[in-house]
C-alpha cells in the first residue's frame, strides 16, 4: 500500500438472515435453516440459508419445495425484517466507532473508510479489521468477513473471496495474484450477461479485463465497459458516502418510490386488481409524503400466472403525493393493458412513483383543474398519515382495499424493505 | 452441557432500574415471575453482548445478587435472564444463577 492510499473496510455479515434466526433460536442451531417465504401466500422461496443448507444444495431463490426435496431436514423459518433491520443497525453503529464514513450496500453489507482513524490504531488495518470482526461476534452473535483494499472494488472482492469470519486484504503487493487470477465474474457488476460477452472475446479473468484495451472494451459494452476495466485495474476512486440516516436509510439521492406484491391468488377481475393497486398506492403515496416528494410518473409491473411480466408508465399532468391519483392512473395503466375479465390470471403487481420532485417545488396550476380540492384532499391524507403514525397503518383503510378479505390484513408500508442500492448513485 | 443443567431458557423479568441524569439504567430489583423479588447488590460489569445460549442482544449486566454472580441482558425495552432448567428435578425450580 502507498502511503496516500486510503484503507476502505468492505464488511459482509455472513449467510446474515439465517444466522440472525439461528442466533435468536438457539434449538435450530447446527441444522440447516431456510428464511422462506410465506407459502400459502405463494412467497414460498428460500430468501436466505446457512451453511449446512448451503452444503446441502440449497439455493437462494429456488422454491421451498425443491429445497425440501434436496434437503428434507431442512428447517425453514419465516423472515423477521424488523429483526434484521435492528441487526444492522447495531452493526453500523459498531462500524461508526471506526469512521463517519459508513456507507451501507443492504443490510448485511456496508463499507467503512477508516483512513481517517487508522493512525488510533498504529496504522495497522489488520488490528482494525480483527478488532471489528471481534466486536460484531461478541455484541451481536453473528460472523462476518472483511475485505480491505484501497478502493471499494477490492475491498468487496475481499470480503467475498474467503468465508465465513474470515479477512482478506488486497494490496498493492498482492492484488495480481489474488484479484486478477480469479474469474471475471467475480467482479463487482459483472453478472451472467456480461461474464457471456466477456467469454465471446475470450476474457475469462479479471486479470484479462483489466489489461484489455480501454477501446476495446466500450466497444463491446459501452460506457459500463469502461467503468468495468477501470474497477479491475483498482482504479475505482469513488468514495465510501457518509451515511445519513435521516435520508430514509439509504443514503443517497431517491429516484423513485415502489412497492409489489405477490398476490395470496391470481387476480382475475378488475375488482381484485384494483383492491391490490390501492394497497400498494396507499404505501407509495405515504412513503412520498413521507420524504416530503411528489411523483410526475406512474408506472406499475404485471407478471402473470405464467411468470412472463411488463411494465408501463405514464406521466401525470401534475405532480402528485394523492393515494387517489396515483391508483387511479396505476389502475388505468394495467386496464389499458390486460382484459380484466377473467382470461387472464395475474399473479403479482407492482406500483412506482419516478419523476421525483420536491413537495415545495412550485406546481403549474391547470385552469380547467380544482386545485382547492386537491388542497383539501392532501389536508386529509395527512391527516389520515398523522393518525397512522400514532395508531398504525392500519387504523384507517380504504373499503376498496379491504374488498379483498386474503389482502385486506396486508400492512404494504410497514412490511416495505429497502434492499441494496446501486453503487453507480451520485 | 454443564453437569446439572438441563438447558437454558430465555425468561423475561420484570426489572426495577435506576436510569440517571446522564441516561445511565442500573437495575436495583429483579421480580421473578413467581413473585419472588432478588435485590441486586452490584453491577460488575456492563458491556455490549449477544446471549449465544438463548439467543439474543443488548446491554449485558453482569451482577452479585447476594453471593450470586448471574448476567441480566437488557434488550430495550425488556430484561431477560438465560434461565437455568435442572437436569434431575421433575419439578421445574427456576433458578437465578449464572
Amino acid at each position: 500500500m502507498r502511503p496516500d492510499d486510503r484503507h476502505i473496510l468492505h464488511i459482509d455479515m455472513n449467510c446474515f438472515y439465517a444466522a440472525v434466526e439461528c442466533l435468536h433460536r438457539p434449538e435450530i442451531r447446527g441444522r440447516p435453516v431456510a428464511v422462506g417465504g410465506h407459502e400459502e401466500l405463494r412467497h414460498g422461496i428460500v430468501l436466505a440459508k446457512n451453511l449446512l443448507a448451503k452444503h446441502a444444495g440449497v439455493k437462494t431463490g429456488e422454491a421451498l419445495w425443491e429445497a425440501r426435496r434436496k434437503c428434507p431436514e431442512l428447517v425453514v423459518v419465516p423472515p423477521n425484517y424488523r429483526l434484521y433491520q435492528e441487526c444492522s443497525r447495531r452493526a453500523r453503529m459498531i462500524y461508526y466507532d471506526y469512521s463517519p464514513c459508513v456507507e451501507p450496500f443492504g443490510l448485511d453489507e456496508a463499507w467503512v473508510d477508516v483512513s481517517g482513524s487508522l493512525h488510533l490504531f498504529g496504522m495497522d488495518a489488520d488490528l482494525v479489521c480483527r478488532e471489528v470482526s471481534e466486536r460484531v461476534k461478541a455484541e451481536l452473535g453473528l460472523t462476518v468477513s472483511v475485505g480491505h483494499s484501497w478502493n471499494k472494488v477490492f475491498a468487496k472482492f475481499g470480503s467475498d473471496y474467503r468465508k465465513p469470519d474470515a479477512i482478506t486484504h488486497v494490496t498493492r503487493e498482492n492484488y495480481r495474484t489474488v484479484v486478477w487470477s480469479a474469474p471475471v465474474q467475480e467482479l463487482l457488476y459483472v453478472g451472467p450477461a456480461t461474464r457471456r460477452k466477456l467469454h465471446a472475446v475470450g476474457i475469462e479473468t479479471i486479470g484479462q479485463l483489466a489489461e484489455t484495451d480501454a477501446s476495446v472494451m466500450r466497444s463491446l459494452l459501452g460506457k459500463v465497459g469502461e467503468v468495468l476495466r477501470v474497477f479491475a485495474r483498482g482504479e475505482d476512486a469513488s468514495k465510501v458516502k457518509e451515511f445519513d440516516a435521516a435520508a430514509n436509510d439509504v443514503g443517497h439521492v431517491i429516484k423513485s418510490i415502489g412497492n409489489g406484491l405477490t398476490a395470496p391468488h391470481d387476480l382475475v377481475c378488475a375488482t381484485d386488481v384494483k383492491a391490490l393497486v390501492y394497497l400498494l398506492a396507499e404505501s407509495v403515496a405515504q412513503r412520498l409524503r413521507e420524504c416530503s416528494l411528489r411523483a410526475t410518473v406512474v408506472a406499475v409491473h404485471v407478471r402473470d400466472a405464467g411468470l412472463s411480466s411488463y411494465s408501463r408508465q405514464a406521466a401525470l399532468d401534475t405532480a402528485t403525493c394523492l393515494t387517489a391519483e396515483i391508483a387511479r392512473a396505476a389502475f388505468g395503466l394495467i386496464a389499458r393493458a390486460e382484459p380484466l375479465d377473467g382470461t387472464r390470471r395475474l399473479r403479482s403487481l407492482g406500483v412506482r412513483a419516478a419523476g421525483l420532485v420536491r413537495s415545495d417545488a412550485p406546481v403549474q396550476l391547470d385552469v380547467f383543474g380544482d386545485a382547492a380540492h386537491r388542497l383539501d384532499l392532501e389536508c386529509l391524507e395527512g391527516a389520515i398519515d398523522a393518525l397512522r403514525a400514532r395508531f398504525g397503518n392500519r387504523c384507517v383503510r380504504r373499503a376498496t382495499a379491504i374488498s379483498d378479505e386474503a389482502m385486506a390484513g396486508f400492512d404494504i408500508k410497514a412490511d416495505n424493505v429497502i434492499h441494496p442500492v446501486g453503487l453507480f448513485n451520485p | 452441557m454443564v453437569q446439572g443443567i438441563a438447558e437454558r431458557i430465555k425468561r423475561y423479568v420484570a426489572v426495577v432500574a435506576l436510569t440517571d441524569s446522564e441516561g445511565v439504567v442500573t437495575p436495583r430489583e429483579v421480580h421473578w415471575f413467581d413473585g419472588r423479588v432478588y435485590e441486586v447488590d452490584e453491577v460488575l460489569d456492563v458491556q455490549r453482548r449477544a446471549s449465544l445460549k438463548v439467543g439474543g442482544f443488548g446491554l449485558r449486566y453482569l451482577v452479585r445478587v447476594g453471593k450470586t454472580k448471574t448476567y441480566l441482558f437488557y434488550e430495550q425495552p425488556r430484561w431477560f435472564v438465560e434461565e437455568i432448567v435442572p437436569e434431575t428435578e421433575t419439578v421445574l425450580q427456576p433458578r437465578l444463577e449464572g
